[in-house]
């Protein structure tokens, strides 16, 4: 069965209502849309969009649940990485797979080195096959450089032409200059246009909208795991995009309340190191301030240099117009900071031990002067969060590892609240948790500002940051691109926010 | 009624170590005449102390996620020092706090190593060792040391009528279970070792912790070494070997979780305990030394495969 000839020229791959699913969410709905010969075809979506799940599946990570997947016209089904290697689909991750103690030429061969006759790797006619084809591709590396030894750029580089080298025909890019810098940038696109005059095709995924017009032929906008629409790059604009790729209508499903909002408590300025780039704001008594951006624009970075988890090269913090100094997370804790990481498996629990003790963890010395524990004082306070929080569990004795993420997450919330916080901040509190636990975590927000704790709520989630937030900072690329009071804020200005020219600078 | 059996198979899984240590206990009885005897158990207590002391401190540090292959090292070297400084100051208590301070001393070596310039635990605790045991060489010039005098009083006397090396090993013992059970640091013990990232992340001074459970089984160790040497009347630069070996093994018997976050000085005297019988027994059988390492090797890998086994399901 032949499918999908549209218009003048050939389609080489085809989604034909992809659907995929994950317990208690459908990533990807019926989606459909074909990328046609030896064009350069954009895919562009908010996190969590389906974007790299569909990339999943075309390269055999994934299996669709249903739906089928055409390449050059004939029905085929991807069982693995290397099945779809062989049928010409190569990949580029973000996050570059490369074997940095090995030479240009083993990682271009890796798994498919030349053997000698004794069944060892014949360097000789590995590197001679890998100089012979980095002369043909224009680069004059020796093949026998360590790959550690050059740029992430140049790294990506030998990974696009390795695509090549085992005749792709069809190479994902999964936000190829995320990591580059301008020049290299350039190179990557002079890259690209010469692939496509070979007659290759490529598959591009990007947040940076202004990169499409200068490389990009087709786009295809996703949001919520389905295809809002496909267009030729030129027949639509930038905040048409933009307006696609949020769309959403806002429901109403935050209990915002109405606090007054204090006096100042926390102004950092100038904050710098290596992701984050002169950064200022402030946050009063009382206010739900947002940080809005996309991932990796330097809002958790922002967020662990203020609890002191990494260190800052420069900028001040003044808490209550003193200028405090905070080095580690303790000193940030006895200031009044305190922080709901975004990995609460890695940074907020200690998922063997028992409720008890992880909502106890940062409140010893609160419940007693002596190195003795006061046994009395830490099961009151965990009985009090348990009930405050609403943590389902089956006792304060049980480890855990073995609540729900929703559950687990209210510890968290628990272990510091029971710590008095001034200033909270709290990232990415609501990712992967059910709608059920996400309201009481909402709710409990409003609650404590009401009581005049401050909060700095991290988010991807724009309808929740915009549904919650009193004020909304934009960061991209480790800088603030913009500040929206909640009045003023919209999805379409912080995605233009976000989604900011990034080649100034 | 399902409830209950549930309950009952929890019940046993939890406390699985303690019937085998009965069941051992019991086969002992009806194998060897002798075991019973008051004198032999006496000596079993006494032949299980400096490796359940050194046991204790070894689980805080397994707890916190690291290890320590240093102790048997560190208790020659240091009963070999207090026992000359015993000799040469004719103060046997003077003798027994220069080997407790050797040992403290050790441990910061290793605490600082692991802690400030993240060794790993397992190479840094390597090169102590080494170090220690060259160290003992060094001091006694590879000979033994004899007339111990008063030194012998830790090993070989009596306190209230029970042997001394009975009561320290159990003073230790209250002491470490209060520690883990009841002190701030025993809970950040747990807390490094179950997600350190997270500890730090609440606030804690990891690095601190860990120095400090270096810093107490180092101080154990010292004593251990004290204890020992005098039992055997002599400074013997070659003494407790393995004996590390033989507390880590403990531990991990009495459930302690190489991966750190779990464990529990209950399980690691009952650990140590299944050791010291299952050495006692191969003794009272006549079963050959070299066979009697083979056996425990053994049971060993059996002990801690069905303890996984079992954690798994």
């Amino acid at each position: 069965m032949t499918k999908g000839n549209r218009g003048e020229q050939e389609a080489i791959l085809e989604f034909s209502e992809i659907t995929k699913s994950f317990p208690g969410v459908k990533a990807l709905d019926h989606v459909s849309f074909s990328v046609e010969k030896g064009t350069v075809h954009a895919l562009v979506g908010e996190n969590g969009a389906g974007k790299s799940t569909l990339m999943k599946i075309l390269n055999g990570l994934y299996h669709a649940d249903g739906g089928k997947l055409y390449l050059e016209g004939k029905e085929i089904q991807i069982r693995d990485s290397i099945h779809a290697g062989q049928l010409g689909i190569g990949m580029v991750h973000q996050e570059l797979n490369v074997v940095g103690e090995l030479t240009i030429a083993e990682n271009i061969f890796l798994g498919k080195e030349p053997k000698n006759r004794l069944g060892f790797i014949d360097h000789k006619a590995l590197n001679k096959m890998a100089g012979e084809f980095l002369k043909k591709q224009g680069l004059s590396y020796s093949p026998q450089l360590k790959m550690k030894e050059m740029s992430v750029g140049e790294q990506q580089m030998i990974e696009i032409i390795k695509t090549v080298y085992f005749n792709s025909k069809i190479i994902v890019m999964d936000e190829p200059t995320s990591s580059l810098s301008e020049s290299e940038t350039e190179r990557l696109f002079a890259k690209i246009r010469e692939l496509k005059e070979q007659g290759a095709t490529i598959i591009y995924i990007s947040h940076r909208l202004e990169e499409l017009d200068e490389i990009c032929d087709c786009l295809t906008i996703m949001r919520d795991g389905q295809v809002i629409c496909s267009a030729k790059v030129g027949e639509i604009t930038r905040n048409e995009i933009i307006a696609k790729m949020v769309g959403r209508a806002i429901e109403n499903t935050y209990p915002k309340v109405k606090v007054q909002i204090g006096e100042e408590i926390l102004r950092a300025e100038h904050l710098q190191n290596e992701r984050v780039k002169d950064v200022s704001f402030y946050v009063k008594k009382g206010e739900i301030v947002g940080f809005a951006g996309l991932v990796g624009a330097g809002r958790t970075e922002t967020a662990r240099a203020v609890f002191g988890m990494d260190a800052l090269h420069s900028g001040e913090i003044y808490m209550e117009g003193k200028k405090i100094s905070i080095k580690k997370p303790s000193d940030a804790v006895e200031q009044g900071i305190m922080m709901v990481s975004e990995d609460r498996r890695k940074f907020g629990l200690v998922t063997k031990r028992s409720v008890q003790e992880n909502l106890s963890l940062p409140n010893y010395d609160r419940f007693s002067k002596s190195p003795f524990l006061n046994h009395r004082a830490e099961k009151k306070t965990a009985m009090e969060m348990v009930e405050r929080l609403n943590i389902k569990t089956p006792g304060l004795d049980t480890a855990a590892a073995s609540l729900s993420g929703g559950n687990q997450q209210k510890i968290v919330i628990g272990k510091w609240i029971a710590a008095n916080p001034k200033v909270f901040i709290l990232d990415e509190p609501t990712r992967g948790i059910d709608v059920g636990a996400k309201y009481e975590i909402y709710r409990q927000m409003c609650e404590f500002a009401a009581e005049g704790m401050s909060i700095i709520m991290i988010s991807s989630d724009l309808p929740e940051l915009l549904g919650m937030a009193d004020r909304i900072y934009v960061m991209s690329e480790g800088k603030i691109t913009g500040e929206l009071s909640r009045e003023e804020a919209t999805q379409v200005k912080i995605m233009g926010y976000a989604t900011a020219n990034h080649q100034e600078g | 009624m399902k409830e209950k059996q549930v309950n009952i198979k929890y019940f046993l899984g939890k406390y699985a170590i303690y019937f085998v240590f009965l069941v051992m206990f019991i086969a002992s009885v009806f194998m060897s005449e002798n075991f019973t005897k008051w004198s032999n158990l006496i000596n079993i207590l006494v032949q299980v102390s400096p490796i359940l002391i050194i046991a204790c401190g070894e689980t805080m540090v397994i707890i916190a996620g690291m290890t320590d292959l240093s102790p048997g090292a560190v208790m020659a070297v240091a009963g070999c020092v207090g026992i000359g400084v015993t000799i040469q100051t004719g103060n046997a208590f003077i003798g027994m706090i220069v080997s407790i301070l050797l040992g403290v001393l050790c441990g910061l070596v290793n605490g600082i190593a692991v802690s400030r310039f993240r060794i790993p635990p397992f190479i840094a605790t390597l090169a102590v060792m080494n170090i220690a045991r060259g160290a003992a060489y060094v001091y006694t010039d590879g000979k033994t040391i004899y007339n111990i005098g008063d030194f012998a009083f830790f090993g070989q006397g009596s306190i209230l009528g029970i042997k001394a090396p009975i009561v320290f090993m159990v003073a230790i013992t209250v002491v470490s279970y209060v520690i883990l059970k009841h002190t701030k640091f025993g809970r950040y013990l747990y807390a490094v070792g179950g997600n350190e990232y997270a500890a730090i992340a609440s606030g804690i001074n990891t690095k601190r912790i860990k120095l400090t459970a270096y810093l107490i089984l180092g101080g154990f160790s010292g004593f251990a070494g004290v204890v020992l040497s005098s039992r055997i009347n002599s400074g013997l630069p070659s003494v407790g070997l393995n004996y590390e070996f033989d507390a880590i093994i403990g531990a991990i018997i009495g459930g302690t979780s190489f991966s750190g976050g779990i464990g529990s000085i209950g399980g690691t005297v009952i650990g140590c305990l299944i050791i010291a019988l299952l050495n006692n027994m191969m003794n009272l059988m006549n079963v050959q030394s070299y066979w009697q390492s083979i056996v425990k090797g053994i049971v060993i890998m059996l002990a801690v495969g069905i303890d996984m086994a079992k954690r798994k399901e």
